[in-house]
C-alpha cells in the first residue's frame, strides 16, 4: 500500500485553482453515461448527490433512515465558520487556515484545510440561495457570532438549529434532482459491503431494511459519506444508529483507515443518569460564554449547590487557565473536568458531573438577557433532567461527539482503493487531532458541494475502473453471498446476552481505557479485553427474529459486530502514537503542569492503518506532515 | 415504577395488527419514553419474543424520526415535545399506556410502531426547494432580507417533518407539514421565482398521496413539536388561490 496524497504543486493559495484547471473534464453530453454511487445523505452525502446529478451523472443515493432529511447533520446547534469577514474584524481565509491547522494541533494536512477555508465562502452563499434562512441583523445583513473560542466571528447561524438547516437545504436539492429523475433514492437501504472489481470500486452491496432483501448496485465509482464513529463508545451525543459499518468494511477491503485514535470529546453534555442511558444530549458551547465551571473543593460534598459558599467552590478552569478560563478549548476543558471528578469531587448522583453555574450572570445581567440567550437550551436541559437552571447550576461531564479518524484520502478525497471517495466526517482529512466548533458543517458541505463534484469528474475521464460492470459479475455475487451468510450467522446468534448489553460493555472499555486520558497500561488491558467481548458475543449474544422483515435487533447486531473489531484498531492506534495532541492525551506524555505534550520529531505523520485480518495487529503507514506555510508551536491557554 | 403497556403489534403492512399488553417493571423518572421502550425490548428479546419496532434515531427532538402516539396524542402529553424527549417523571407507578404508530392512510405500517412516510418526500421531489444550482451563485449578502421575514422563515423552516400534524388530525391532512415549507419560501425573495409553481405543485402531490382537506380543528398545532402555526396554513390557501388564478400550472406528473 501506498500513500500518495496527490497534493499539487504551487503556492499554498494556488493549489486549488491550478488543480482545477489541470482536472480532465468530461463534456456535458458525456456526463450521463457515468453513474456514482453515494452512501449516506448527511450535509456530505446530500450535497455531492444533488450536486453531481446537476452536472449530468446518473446518481443512486441510499441512506439508512427512513427520509433522506433525517442523518446526524441534522444535530448540530453552533454554526458553520466561513471567512467571508463581514463583520470586518480581520478575518480572512488564511486566518481561517492557520486557526483550523492550529486548533488541529498540526496533524492535518495544510493544502486540503487551505481548500476548505476557501470554499467556506461558496458555502454561505449557496446555502442562502437555497433559502437556509440564517440569521440577520436588522439592516438585513447576515448576522455572525464567535464561537468555540475564535477570536474573530465568522460563525453563521440558524437559531440553535444551524445543522438541521443546512442539512435541509441539501436535503431540498436531492429532493429536486429525485423528482427529475436524476438521483435513484433508496430509503432505509443499509450497506454492507464494498464491491472491488480489478481493485477498483464498483459498487456496494445494500440491504433493504423492510423486506430484508441484499441487493447489489453497480457503477463507476463509490461514494461514502457515512459519518463518524463515537458510536464505538456506546454512549455519544451520535444518533442511536450511527456506524462504523460503511467504513470498515472498506477498510476490511483494502482502504486505509487513518489516524482512528483522534475522537473529540465534548465538554458540555448533560452527565450519564444511569445503566438505562441509550444516548448522551449536548449542550451548545456557547453556555460556556457566561455559566462558570465549578466543583465543591471538598471530597465527597453533598450539600445544595446553592448552600455551598464561594470560598468552598472551586472554579478550576478559572483556576487553572486565568486568560481563557471557562472558554478553553474542548479537549483542555474536558479533560479537566475528568481530574476533578476522578479526585472524587465531581457531582450529581453518580459524582460524574460538575456544575456549570449561571448565579452570576443572572445576577450581572438580569434573567431577561440569560433567557433571550440560552432559553431553548435552559428549556431542554429541564426537560431532560428536571431541574431548572435558573435555580440549581446545571450539571454537565463530556461525552464523545465527533471522530476525527476516518477512511484516509487523497488531496482528491479518494482512499486507497481506486474509484472509493469518502467525504465528510467519514474521511480524515481537515481536522488534524481536533476539531474547531462550527467546522464540521463546513467540511461536510465544502466536500459535497464543492470538491467531490470536480474531482469525480478527473478520475472518470482518465478511464477510471475500465469498462463497465454490471451486477451479474461474479464479484457482486460473491459479495452478496457473504453478506447473506453474514446475516444468517447473525440471526442464528441465540446466546443468553443482547447485542445491546454487549455493546453497552464495549463503550465502558472504550471509555475508561481509550476515552479522554490514555496510557500504555490501559490500552494493553483494552486490546486484551476487546476480543473477548467481540468472542462473548459471537458466543453468547442473542438476536430474534427473521431477516425477512423489519428487525431492527438484527441491525444493531450486525453495527456492533463491527464495533468490536474497529474497537482494536482504535486502540492500536491510540498505542502507537507516543505523544499528546488534540484529543489524544496519553498520560505518559505531558508537560509538568500536566498539559498536553506533542513530538512534531517523531510523530507529524498521519497514521494509517492496513487490515491484515480479524484480531491481527494492522500494519501502520505513515504520511508524513509538512508544514511550508504555518509554524509549529505549542498550544497555550493560560 | 411499574408500568402496563398497550402496544399495538402488526408483522407487516399487510398484517391485521393488535393491540398487545405488557408490563414492565423498574421504570426510573430520569428515562426518556424511549428508553422505557428500551427496557421493554430487552426483556422481550431474552423471553425469545420479538422486540417493539419503533422509528427513532437521534434522540434529542430535532431528526423527525420518532413518531408515536401516546394514550391517543402524537408526541404525548407534553406541548412542544417530541416522543424521544418525553420522559418518564411525567407518568405515575401503575399508569396505563397505549402506544400506537402515527396513524394515516398515507403513512402505511411497516411493522408494529414503524410507518412508511415516504409521501412527505414525494411533495417535498415535486416542488419543496428553490431550484438553485450549485455555483454561480451571487455573494450571500447581496439581497438584504428583513430580520422579521428571515424569522418567520425560520418558524417555518423549523419543521422536522414528523408527520404529527397527519395523525393528529381526523382529516389526516398534511397542510401544517407542505404549508411551512411553502411559507418558508414566501417569506424569501430567493422563493419568489417558483412561488406559484411550487404552491400548486405542491398541493397537487398531496392530495395524490391521500392526505385529506384542512376543515380548521388546528389539532396538527396543538401536537406540533416545533410549535408550527396554523397562520402558515392560510398562507399557503392565499397563495394556492392567487396562483390558481394565474397562468401557472401544476406540473403534469
Amino acid at each position: 500500500m501506498t500513500l500518495d496524497s496527490k497534493i499539487p504543486s504551487g503556492p499554498l493559495a494556488e493549489k486549488w485553482d491550478r488543480h482545477r484547471f489541470d482536472m480532465k473534464l468530461i463534456n456535458p453530453a458525456n456526463k450521463r453515461k457515468y453513474s456514482v454511487i453515494v452512501v449516506g445523505t448527511g450535509l456530505a452525502g446530500a450535497s455531492a448527490a444533488a450536486t453531481m446529478a446537476e452536472l449530468g451523472y446518473n446518481v443512486t443515493a441510499l441512506c439508512y433512515n427512513d427520509s433522506a432529511r433525517r442523518a446526524h447533520s441534522i444535530a448540530a446547534q453552533g454554526g458553520i465558520n466561513a471567512a467571508k469577514n463581514y463583520q470586518n474584524d480581520g478575518d480572512s481565509i488564511w486566518r481561517l487556515f492557520y486557526d483550523t491547522v492550529k486548533g488541529g494541533d498540526y496533524r492535518s494536512r495544510e493544502a486540503n484545510v487551505y481548500r476548505l477555508a476557501q470554499v467556506s465562502n461558496n458555502i454561505i452563499d449557496q446555502c442562502v440561495a437555497q433559502g437556509v434562512p440564517f440569521a440577520r441583523e436588522y439592516g438585513g445583513y447576515l448576522d455572525n457570532r464567535s464561537f468555540g473560542g475564535a477570536q474573530v466571528s465568522r460563525t453563521f447561524y440558524a437559531r440553535g438549529q444551524t445543522g438541521q438547516q443546512l442539512l435541509l437545504g441539501a436535503y431540498s436539492a436531492l429532493m429536486r434532482q429525485v423528482g427529475l429523475g436524476k438521483v435513484d433514492l433508496y430509503t432505509r437501504h443499509e450497506m454492507m459491503d464494498v464491491v472491488l472489481v480489478d481493485g477498483h470500486a464498483r459498487g456496494i452491496v445494500a440491504r433493504d431494511m423492510v423486506t430484508g432483501k441484499v441487493q447489489s448496485f453497480a457503477a463507476d465509482a463509490v461514494i461514502l459519506a457515512t459519518g463518524g464513529y463515537s458510536n464505538v463508545y456506546f454512549l455519544s451525543t451520535n444518533a442511536i444508529a450511527c456506524n462504523v459499518t460503511a467504513a470498515y468494511r472498506a477498510y476490511k477491503k483494502g482502504a486505509a483507515f487513518a489516524n482512528p485514535a483522534f475522537v473529540q470529546i465534548h465538554p458540555t453534555c448533560i452527565p450519564v443518569s444511569g445503566e438505562h442511558q441509550s444516548k448522551l444530549t449536548l449542550m451548545s458551547e456557547s453556555l460556556r460564554n457566561d455559566g462558570r465551571i465549578w466543583v465543591p473543593k471538598k471530597k465527597g460534598e453533598t450539600r445544595n449547590p446553592n448552600d455551598i459558599p464561594e470560598d468552598e467552590r472551586d472554579y478550576y478552569l478559572e483556576r487553572k487557565y486565568p486568560s481563557f478560563g471557562n472558554l478553553s478549548p474542548r479537549d483542555i476543558s474536558s479533560r479537566s473536568a475528568k481530574e476533578v471528578c476522578d479526585e472524587g469531587r465531581g457531582v450529581g448522583p453518580t459524582g460524574y458531573g460538575v456544575y456549570l453555574d449561571f448565579r452570576d450572570a443572572i445576577n450581572r445581567l438580569g434573567r431577561d438577557v440569560i433567557e433571550a440567550r440560552y432559553g431553548n437550551l435552559f428549556q431542554m436541559y429541564e426537560r431532560i433532567t428536571g431541574e431548572d437552571p435558573y435555580q440549581v447550576p446545571m450539571r454537565i461531564y463530556p461525552a464523545l461527539h465527533y471522530t476525527m479518524g476516518g477512511l484516509w484520502v487523497d488531496y482528491n478525497l479518494m482512499s486507497t482503493i481506486p474509484g472509493l471517495h469518502v467525504l465528510g466526517e467519514a474521511n480524515f482529512s481537515d481536522h488534524g487531532a481536533n476539531r474547531l466548533g462550527a467546522s464540521a458543517l463546513m467540511q461536510g458541505l465544502a466536500d459535497g458541494y464543492f470538491v467531490i463534484p470536480y474531482t469525480i469528474g478527473d478520475y472518470l475521464a482518465k478511464s477510471g475502473g475500465g469498462e463497465k460492470v454490471t451486477t451479474d459479475h461474479p464479484e457482486f455475487k460473491k459479495a452478496e453471498e457473504d453478506v447473506r451468510a453474514r446475516i444468517g450467522k447473525l440471526l442464528d446468534l441465540n446466546g443468553s446476552r443482547t447485542v445491546v448489553s454487549i455493546h453497552r460493555e464495549l463503550g465502558h472499555i472504550m471509555w475508561n481505557y481509550v476515552g479522554m486520558a490514555r496510557n500504555e497500561e490501559g490500552l494493553k488491558k483494552a486490546l486484551e479485553q476487546i476480543p473477548k467481548l467481540r468472542e462473548e458475543f459471537w458466543e453468547n449474544a442473542k438476536v430474534v427474529g427473521d431477516g425477512e422483515s423489519v428487525n431492527q435487533a438484527l441491525e444493531r447486531a450486525g453495527r456492533v459486530a463491527d464495533f468490536l473489531e474497529f474497537a482494536e484498531l482504535l486502540v492500536y492506534d491510540a498505542l502507537n502514537r507516543e505523544e499528546s495532541c488534540g484529543g489524544h492525551f496519553r498520560e505518559e506524555y505531558q508537560t509538568e503542569d500536566g498539559e498536553a505534550l506533542r513530538n512534531d520529531e517523531d510523530y507529524a505523520y498521519v497514521a494509517a492503518w492496513e487490515f491484515t485480518g480479524v484480531g491481527e495487529k494492522p500494519i501502520l503507514h505513515k504520511e508524513p506532515l509538512e508544514f511550508e506555510n504555518v509554524k509549529l508551536q505549542t498550544r497555550s491557554y493560560k | 415504577m411499574k408500568l402496563k403497556l398497550h402496544i399495538w403489534r402488526q408483522k407487516s403492512t399487510q398484517d391485521k395488527g393488535k393491540m398487545v399488553t405488557y408490563e414492565v417493571d423498574g421504570i426510573i423518572e430520569d428515562m426518556s419514553f424511549l428508553e422505557m421502550l428500551d427496557v421493554l425490548n430487552e426483556k422481550l428479546i431474552l423471553n425469545e419474543e420479538e422486540p417493539v419496532a419503533f422509528d427513532h434515531d437521534c434522540r434529542e427532538g430535532i431528526c423527525g424520526a420518532c413518531s408515536l402516539t401516546i394514550n391517543g396524542i402524537p408526541h404525548g402529553p407534553e406541548k412542544e415535545t417530541t416522543i424521544c424527549q418525553l420522559h418518564m417523571r411525567h407518568f405515575k407507578d401503575g399508569d396505563e399506556i397505549y402506544v400506537e404508530p402515527f396513524r394515516a392512510r398515507a403513512f402505511p405500517v411497516l411493522r408494529d410502531l414503524v410507518t412508511d412516510r415516504t409521501a412527505f418526500d414525494r411533495i417535498m421531489q415535486a416542488g419543496g426547494f428553490v431550484s438553485a444550482n450549485t455555483g454561480g451563485i451571487p455573494d450571500a449578502n447581496a439581497i438584504p432580507i428583513s430580520k422579521k421575514d428571515a424569522d418567520l422563515a425560520m418558524d417555518n423552516a423549523a419543521c422536522i417533518g414528523c408527520g404529527a400534524c397527519v395523525a393528529a388530525c381526523k382529516n389526516a391532512s398534511a397542510m401544517l407539514f407542505v404549508s411551512a415549507k411553502v411559507a418558508q419560501y414566501a417569506y424569501l425573495p430567493q422563493g419568489q421565482t417558483e412561488r406559484k409553481r411550487r404552491v400548486l405543485n405542491m398541493v397537487a402531490q398531496m392530495d395524490r398521496e391521500g392526505f385529506g382537506n384542512c376543515t380548521n380543528y388546528y389539532e396538527c398545532e396543538a401536537v406540533c413539536p416545533k410549535g408550527i402555526s396554523v397562520a402558515s396554513i392560510a398562507l399557503m390557501n392565499r397563495d394556492f388561490l392567487r396562483a390558481s388564478l394565474s397562468e401557472e400550472k401544476a406540473l403534469d406528473r
